[in-house]
């Protein structure tokens, strides 16, 4: 078999590669998606975190 | 009915976080493996078929794409029972984030298999039983989805959502068995039919194995998304702040 008669699918290429294409795409955007929200959300946090200790600090000092 | 103590402790936010950042490896490496073999296996060892020709490799996709449909549905679901029943907050979080899952698996089933039904039946789409149920399926994650996303408070959040997918299992049977209990284009099963599989032994083990690759899928991705989405819920307690102060170094 030999390289394009295999990406013919036997003149189905569109059909199967579609396919393929489409859940490569969505199943790796859902795979990705969570590190870049994780990332985000340490970040959310910890900007959270140093003003709520910033507050703490107004209230102590006042 | 009292679970015992072991199993609240077990199922802590703080014990969550730590068991599934050792299992998330395992189970992305386990995907990896099993992706390249059952899509080697699938193209270059799996034989053309005598009716449908190259156009039935779509069924390595389709098929365990449609079974992981209703597989994380039914995680969703059980899930959220049993965070509505014992107040677990971590079932509740494995219900809210397999939801995203669930509806790609399901649009992926669905367009592939409108893929597939052009050259094969002629039609991208019929309003048969079996599609149109599964278009149901993806309803029910959206409507699942965007119903925990109108809610602000997470415990009515997670309690509004588990009702809804319960509620929603009645859609499972009714996928399975659409092909049996109406007429219909799509082929009945082949795989679970209970004498013998009627497929070739080729093309059953890549079916097989794509299955499993996406199990290991659901399983890496579920967990990356409710170890971030734990951060965000816990954000009160204090190893959460020890975590954000760890992960800022």
């Amino acid at each position: 078999m030999s390289a394009s008669e295999f990406f013919d699918m036997g003149g189905y290429a569109f059909y199967v590669w579609s396919s393929y294409g489409l859940a490569t795409v969505l199943l790796g955007w859902v795979f990705i998606s969570p590190i870049f929200n994780k990332k985000s959300i340490i970040k959310e946090l910890r900007m959270k975190y140093r003003q709520q200790e910033r507050q703490q600090q107004d209230s102590t000092d006042s | 009915m009292k679970l015992p103590a072991i199993v609240h402790k077990f199922s802590s936010p703080k014990n969550f976080y730590t068991m599934s950042g050792k299992m998330v490896p395992w189970f992305a490496w386990g995907f990896g493996l099993s992706l390249i073999f059952g899509l080697y296996y699938g193209f270059f060892v799996a034989p053309t078929d005598y009716q449908q020709g190259e156009s039935y490799r779509i069924m390595f996709v389709h098929v365990p794409a449609a079974w992981m449909s209703m597989f994380i549905y039914m995680v969703m679901a059980v899930s959220g029972g049993v965070g509505l029943i014992w107040r677990i907050k971590t079932a509740d979080l494995m219900a809210s984030v397999s939801a995203p899952i669930g509806a790609a698996f399901t649009f992926i089933a669905l367009v592939t298999g409108s893929l597939w039904g052009k050259p094969m039946w002629g039609t991208y789409w019929v309003w048969d039983a079996r599609l149109t149920s599964e278009l149901i399926l993806l309803f029910l994650y959206l409507g699942f989805i965007a119903l925990q996303a109108s809610i602000e408070d997470p415990r009515n959040a997670a309690r509004a959502g588990a009702v809804l997918a319960i509620v929603g299992v009645v859609n499972i049977p009714i996928i399975h068995y659409s092909v049996e209990w109406w007429s219909t284009l799509h082929q009945g099963a082949t795989v679970s039919k209970i004498d013998k599989p009627s497929i070739h032994i080729d093309m059953l083990i890549p079916l097989l194995v794509m299955a499993v690759s996406f199990k290991l899928y659901y399983a890496t991705s579920v967990l990356m998304r409710a170890r971030g989405e734990i951060l965000r819920r816990e954000q009160n307690s204090r190893w959460v702040k020890e975590i954000v102060a760890e992960e800022a170094k």
